[in-house]
């Protein structure tokens, strides 16, 4: 199976740009995982942990994020972000 | 004819201007490096911010229930001139050509019979606008405090200008700044900014069906301020890198000129020297063949 294309972006830089496994995303409304060939989505996101998967069943990555939004498209997964930590 | 004694003290204290010009490039230099990459690392975020805003603004259906930041009042009496110029000087031309950009904006506004007011960000633009437009200056932002603009004071301005339009302040929002094309070559430059400029026909990508969580509507009311603050931040950045730029240009010509003065004194000052010891000398053989 493709990995997925995930790009996480602050205003100061870009953070990440990868292709990972599976990336489980903080939704406003509810935790989401992107798989490669989601649907597409775009969604606000909550102040709270990205966990990033780099390869199935791998150690995960967590990384925390402030004021995001997050979208998904044929290219991939885009979290856009004010600050991360 | 200046005496030696003027001449050498001309030369040393053109000397000095020199080095701290010098000194000055090389800051401006090291800093215009710096600037330049936090500009570059800017732009993915802002790109990618526009790109989502113009293809959820055209979904949505523009109602009195809107956002001000996208639909405006609805009037376009009141413009507000913000004017982002940097707080230190020696960088040239810099401050005076955004502000030039902005007064130009301000006398066709005004012809057209609208109402203008300004919004400083930054030190060096407020002399000339308040000489030319006294007691327009609606609020000047300082940003003197910080070493650079970041993003925290581009937050700070867009929270001050959505409570400034809540307020019914004003109706239209234009940025000036200077943006960096080279170190050489700064572009004063007019953006508008509230409300949303939307550009008809934006093209519609072939999405399919997008799901929103949780909808369209409120995905962009929170997506508008920050727009707004990606803006300011940009416009910020790139005004830093500009200054930057403008300065060490500035300061290159400075250390060149005081370079060519200093090439002129100092062949006045020895032509003047010899000059005395030849009439020195005039004098003690013309005495000796007196005897």
């Amino acid at each position: 199976m493709a990995d997925l294309h995930f790009e996480l972006v602050t205003p100061e830089k870009l953070v990440r740009s990868d292709d990972v496994f599976m990336v489980v995303v903080p939704g406003t409304e509810g935790d989401f995982g992107v798989l490669a060939n989601h649907a597409p989505v775009m969604s606000t996101i909550r102040d709270a942990d990205l966990v990033i998967y780099a390869t199935e069943g791998g150690a995960p990555e967590t990384i925390s994020v402030q004021g995001g939004f997050a979208q998904v498209d044929e290219k991939g997964l885009t979290v856009l972000a004010e600050a991360t930590s | 004819m200046a005496s030696l004694k003027e001449l050498k003290d001309r030369i040393a204290s053109v000397k000095s201007t020199q080095k701290i010009t010098k000194a000055k490039k090389m800051v401006a230099a090291a800093k215009l490096r710096r600037a330049q990459m936090a500009a570059e690392a800017a732009r993915p975020y802002a790109s990618q911010m526009e790109k989502v805003m113009t293809s959820l603004a055209s979904k949505v259906s523009i109602d009195e229930n809107s956002s001000k930041l996208l639909a405006g009042t609805g009037k376009l009496e009141t413009h507000l001139l913000v004017v982002a110029t940097s707080d230190r000087g020696l960088c040239g031309a810099f401050n005076a050509n955004i502000v030039k950009e902005a007064r130009l904006k301000a006398e066709k506004l005004l012809g057209e019979g609208h109402k203008v007011l300004f919004y400083m960000v930054g030190r060096k633009g407020i002399p000339i606008i308040k000489r030319f437009y006294p007691g327009q200056i609606l609020k000047h932002f300082d940003t003197s405090t910080v070493k650079a603009p970041g993003f925290e004071e581009a937050k700070a301005i867009a929270a001050d200008l959505t409570a400034l339009i809540e307020d019914g302040k004003y109706d239209v929002a234009h940025l000036f700044y200077g943006k960096f094309k080279s170190a050489l070559v700064q572009e004063p430059t007019v953006q508008q900014i509230i409300p949303v400029p939307l550009q008809d026909g934006a093209i519609a990508e072939s999405e399919g069906a997008v799901e929103y969580e949780p909808d369209k509507e409120e995905i962009l009311a929170e997506l508008l301020p920050r727009n707004l603050t990606t803006q300011i931040f940009g416009a910020l950045l790139e005004n830093n890198a500009s200054e930057q730029g403008a300065s060490m240009t500035a300061m290159d010509n400075a250390t060149r000129n005081a370079g060519d003065l200093i090439d002129n004194l100092t062949i006045v000052y020895n032509r003047s020297r010899q000059a005395a010891i030849t009439t020195e000398l005039i004098e003690i053989i013309a005495g000796a063949e007196a005897l």
